[in-house]
C-alpha cells in the first residue's frame, strides 16, 4: 500500500495541471490514469484558451485561466504550440453585431482586452472569410495550444518533483481514504480528487455529467488559411441549446500551418464513430464562412466526448456527501482553457487558501445536496 | 455525382480483376475502382500497355470482355455509412452506393529505418523496380538491393533487364530458412515469382543470405552502403539502394469499413466474408501470398458475391495458396537485428520529421502519435506505423476518415446519396 497526501484520478489536462500545482506546493501526489496522459478528451479537443462571457462565473474562471496560461507560456516546450492568436467572434448580421457591443463591455469590465472590428477591418484581418460578414469582436489575449503535450508537460513536471505518475492504471473503486486500482493495488490518500472527465460518473455514481460528442477536422500542412481563432457568434445560440445535435463554425490556425475545423455537439451521445450526416452539416456550415474550404486537403476527422454539466460550469470542490472526495470534472468544452484556473481553485481549497476568484459558483453542492436534488425533481 | 452497382471492387490488381470478372460474367453490375491510371495493381504495373506478361494479358482481356465498369484514378477516401463509399477522382469526387464489396487493396513495402534511409537514391525494393519500369534511367547505374524473399529477385531481374548493374543482393533471411523456402517454391504454382527467381539466377548477381543494410551514406544522396554480410561488414559504392523488408497488406479501407483484423490481416471466413456483412476481402489483405493467392481468392469472392456455386478445384487451389502464404510469412519475417539499426537521430516518420529519440518514454502508438506526432502527417502512418509495429510490437490504431488525405469537398456527401436526411443547420 502506498500513501499520498493526494491521489488524483484522471490524467487529462485538468488532473495533470492539478498534479503540477500541488507538487509545486510540496504536496505528495499520485496521478493515476487509465490509459495515457492527455490521451482522452484532452487529445480530442481544439485546444483553445478562450475567455467566454455567457455568465459572470464563466467569465471569471475563463479569463483568469487564460491569464494563468499566459504566465505559463514561456515555460512550455515549443512543441506545446502555444500561440496567442486571439479570437474573432464573427457577426453575420446586425443583430449579432449589436451583441458585439455588449460583449465588449463585459470583457473589458473583467479586465479582458477586447475590440470591435467593422466589416472592412475584419476582411483585412481575415481575407479568406466570406464577404458580407458585418464585423467581429476581437478578444486579443485568447490563444490556442496542443493539449496532449501540455498535459504531458504538467505531468512530467510533477513527476520531476517526486509525484508518482501511474499510466495504464484503470481505477476500480474510490473508497474513503483509498483508491483501488483494477490490478489490485491500493493507494491510500488523505485527499482523493476525481478528475476523470466523462469517466467520472462511473467512479462516483450520481454526478451530473453526461457526454456531449463533437467532431473535428484537420487539414494538411500548408500556408495559413486564417490568422485568428474564428468563431461565429451564432455559436452561442447553437452551442448552448442542450437538446438535439447542433453545429457551428469554429476554425483555428495551428503553428504547423494546419487548419483545425469544428464544431458539432451531440448531447448524450457516447459513441466514437464519425457521424457522416452531422459532419456534412458541420462542413456545409463552415463553407459558408470559408468559401475556399472544399478545396483544402483534409488529413483527419475524429470525434471526442465533452463532459457536460447541466449549467455548463465545472464541478470544482468537495463532494457534499463524501467529505473525503474532491471533484475536478465536468468541464465540457472548456477543459483546456480552464485547466489552469480549475487546478488552482481545487488546490487552494485542499490547502485551505483563499483563491483569486470566488469558488462558490463551481461548487458541486449546487447539484449534489439533498435540497438541490429535490429542486431538480420538482 | 453518384454511382450505383451490385458489386464494388476496390483495387484492380489480380485479386480485384478476378473478382470483377467472375461476378460480372454471371450478370452482376460491377464497378471497379483503382487509384492508378491503369488496371494491374503493383504486380502487373505497366502490363496493361506492354502485354509482356501472358497471365496478366489473359486477365486484362477477360476483364475487358466481362462487362465490369472500371474507374481508374479513383481513390476511396471515406465510408460514411454501410453501402456507401466516397471516392476522389482527380479534381472531382463521387459517391458509390453498393450492395456488396470486394476489397482488393493489395500491399505495400515494409520499410525499417536505418541511418541514411531517407537519403535521395534510397528507395524500396519494389519501389525502385516500379520506377525503373516507369522509365527511371538506370542504364549503367550501380544498384544494391536489400530485403527479403522473391521480390528482391524480381527487382533485380527488372533492373538488370533495363541495363542497371545490380552489385549485390542482401537477403535478410537465414540461409536455412531461405533455401528451405526456395526448395518449397517449386511445389507451388507461383508462376510470376518463379520466373523472377530464374532470371535472377541467370544474371548471377552476388547474393548472400543473413545480410542486410547497416547504413546508407553520402553527401546529398546515397553514395555508398554499409552491409552486414554473415557477421562481416562490407562497404559498396552505389548510385541506388533498394531496401525494404517484404510486404504488408494495405488494411486502411478494410478498417475504415469496420472489418476486423488480426495479426496484420483481415479476418475472413471460408466464403471470404469479413466480419462486416456483404464485404469480402481478397489477395494480400488475407496475408501476403502473391499473384496466385490474389487470383484464387478474387475468383472465389466474385462467385460468392454473385451467390454462385464454388467449383471444388477453386477451393482446393485456395488451400494450396494458403500454405504458400504461410511459408512466405515465415521466410519474410524481419530478423531481430533489423530492429536495432536506427540511431537516436534516425528519422522514423519522414512526414513529420520524427527521430527515434523523440519516442523516448512512449509506451504505445497512441502516445507516439500524441507526444511526438508520429504518423500524423500526409502518409497517415503508412510507413512509420508499420515500422513502429515491427520495431516495438505496437499494435495499430483505428483508421479515421479520410483514409487518404482528400479535398474537404470529397468528404461532402451528395444530397441524393445519403439515406440519412441531412438538413440545413
Amino acid at each position: 500500500m502506498s500513501a499520498f497526501d493526494c491521489v488524483i484520478v484522471g490524467g487529462g489536462i485538468v488532473g495533470a495541471a492539478l498534479a503540477d500545482v500541488l507538487s509545486a506546493d510540496g504536496v505528495s501526489v499520485a496521478l493515476v490514469e487509465a490509459r495515457s496522459i492527455g490521451a482522452g478528451t484532452t487529445a480530442c479537443g481544439m485546444g483553445h484558451l478562450v475567455a467566454m462571457d455567457d455568465n459572470a462565473a464563466e467569465l471569471a474562471l475563463t479569463s483568469w485561466s487564460v491569464s494563468l496560461w499566459r504566465e505559463l507560456a514561456d515555460g512550455l516546450p515549443r512543441a506545446v504550440e502555444y500561440d496567442a492568436c486571439g479570437t474573432l467572434w464573427l457577426a453575420a448580421d446586425d443583430e449579432e453585431m449589436a451583441a458585439v457591443s455588449s460583449k465588449v463591455a463585459n470583457y473589458r469590465a473583467a479586465g479582458v482586452r477586447a475590440e470591435v472590428l467593422d466589416s472592412a477591418a475584419l476582411h483585412e484581418a481575415e481575407p479568406a472569410l466570406a464577404p458580407g460578414l458585418v464585423g467581429a469582436l476581437r478578444v486579443v489575449d485568447d490563444a490556442v495550444l496542443y493539449p496532449p503535450l501540455a498535459a504531458r508537460t504538467f505531468a512530467l513536471r510533477a513527476q520531476a518533483r517526486g509525484a508518482r505518475l501511474m499510466t495504464g492504471c484503470p481505477v476500480r473503486e474510490l473508497r474513503p481514504g483509498s483508491v483501488v486500482l483494477s490490478h489490485g493495488e491500493v493507494l491510500t490518500a488523505r485527499h482523493i480528487v476525481l478528475a476523470a472527465g466523462v469517466a467520472s460518473p462511473a467512479l462516483c455514481p450520481g454526478l451530473p455529467i453526461s457526454p456531449r460528442k463533437g467532431h473535428l477536422l484537420i487539414t494538411r500542412r500548408g500556408a495559413p488559411v486564417v490568422h485568428h481563432q474564428l468563431v461565429e457568434l451564432g455559436y452561442l445560440k447553437s452551442a448552448h441549446g442542450t437538446d438535439g445535435a447542433s453545429v457551428a463554425f469554429n476554425a483555428q490556425p495551428r503553428v504547423t500551418g494546419q487548419l483545425l475545423l469544428g464544431s458539432s455537439r451531440q448531447p448524450g451521445d457516447a459513441t466514437r464513430e464519425v457521424d457522416a450526416a452531422l459532419l456534412e452539416r458541420m462542413l456545409k456550415r463552415a463553407a459558408r464562412f470559408l468559401p475556399g474550404l472544399d478545396g483544402l486537403q483534409a488529413l483527419r476527422v475524429w470525434t471526442g466526448l465533452r463532459p457536460a454539466t447541466p449549467d455548463g460550469l465545472p464541478l470544482l470542490g468537495p463532494h457534499p456527501e463524501k467529505p473525503w472526495l474532491w471533484l475536478a470534472c465536468g468541464h465540457e468544452g472548456l477543459g483546456i482553457t480552464t485547466a489552469t484556473g480549475s487546478a488552482r481553485l481545487v488546490a487552494d481549497q485542499l490547502l485551505g487558501r483563499t483563491s483569486a476568484i470566488d469558488a462558490r459558483p463551481y461548487s458541486p453542492a449546487r447539484f449534489l445536496t439533498v435540497s438541490a436534488r429535490e429542486v431538480a425533481h420538482a | 455525382m453518384r454511382e450505383a452497382c451490385d458489386l464494388v471492387v476496390v483495387g484492380a490488381g489480380p485479386g480485384g480483376l478476378a473478382a470483377a470478372c467472375r461476378a460480372a460474367e454471371v450478370g452482376l453490375d460491377v464497378l471497379v475502382l483503382d487509384a492508378q491510371p491503369e488496371p494491374g495493381g503493383q504486380v502487373w504495373r505497366g502490363e496493361a500497355r506492354k502485354g509482356a506478361n501472358r497471365l496478366a494479358r489473359r486477365w486484362f482481356t477477360r476483364f475487358a470482355a466481362s462487362g465490369a465498369r472500371f474507374r481508374p484514378g479513383a481513390r476511396v477516401v471515406a465510408a460514411p455509412e454501410p453501402g456507401v463509399l466516397l471516392v476522389e477522382e482527380g479534381a472531382s469526387s463521387f459517391a458509390v452506393r453498393y450492395s456488396r464489396a470486394v476489397l482488393a487493396t493489395g500491399a505495400r513495402e515494409r520499410f525499417l529505418p536505418f541511418p541514411g534511409w531517407t537519403l535521395p537514391g534510397v528507395l524500396g525494393v519494389s519501389g525502385l523496380q516500379v520506377l525503373v519500369k516507369d522509365g527511371l534511367p538506370i542504364r549503367g547505374k550501380r544498384v544494391v538491393l536489400a530485403g527479403t524473399g522473391p521480390l528482391l529477385l524480381a527487382a533485380a531481374a527488372t533492373i538488370h533487364a533495363h541495363g542497371g548493374e545490380v552489385l549485390y543482393m542482401a537477403e535478410q533471411a537465414s540461409a536455412a530458412s531461405h533455401w528451405g523456402f526456395a526448395l518449397q517454391l517449386w511445389r507451388h504454382p507461383a508462376r510470376l515469382l518463379q520466373g523472377a527467381w530464374m532470371s535472377a539466377a541467370l544474371i548471377r548477381v552476388p547474393t548472400s543470405t543473413d545480410a542486410w543494410v547497416i547504413a546508407a551514406e553520402g553527401e546529398g544522396r546515397v553514395e555508398s552502403v554499409r552491409l552486414s554480410v554473415r557477421g562481416r561488414e562490407e562497404q559498396l559504392r552505389c548510385d541506388y539502394l533498394g531496401a525494404a523488408y517484404g510486404l504488408v497488406p494495405n488494411l486502411e479501407v478494410a478498417r475504415l469499413l469496420g472489418c476486423e483484423t488480426s495479426a496484420g490481416a483481415v479476418v475472413v471466413n471460408e466464403r471470404l466474408e469479413t466480419r462486416v456483412p456483404k464485404v469480402h476481402a481478397v489477395g494480400e489483405l488475407l496475408g501476403i501470398g502473391g499473384v496466385d493467392q490474389a487470383l484464387v481468392t478474387g475468383e472465389l469472392a466474385g462467385l460468392v458475391a454473385a451467390e454462385h456455386p464454388i467449383p471444388v478445384e477453386l477451393e482446393r487451389a485456395w488451400h494450396r495458396v494458403r500454405a504458400f502464404a504461410a511459408q512466405l510469412a515465415r521466410h519474410d519475417a524481419p530478423r531481430a537485428e533489423l530492429r536495432r539499426l536506427a540511431t537516436p537521430d534516425t528519422l522514423l516518420c519522414r512526414c513529420e520529421d520524427v527521430p527515434m529519440s523523440a519516442l523516448e518514454g512512449c509506451q504505445n502508438l497512441r502516445e507516439a502519435r500524441l507526444y511526438a506526432r508520429l504518423g500524423m502527417g500526409a502518409c497517415q502512418g503508412r510507413t512509420c506505423g508499420t515500422a513502429a509495429q515491427t520495431l516495438f510490437g505496437w499494435p495499430g490504431e483505428d483508421v479515421r476518415p479520410p483514409c487518404l488525405p482528400a479535398r474537404i469537398g470529397s468528404l461532402r456527401i451528395p444530397s441524393d446519396v445519403s439515406s440519412t436526411h441531412t438538413r440545413e443547420s
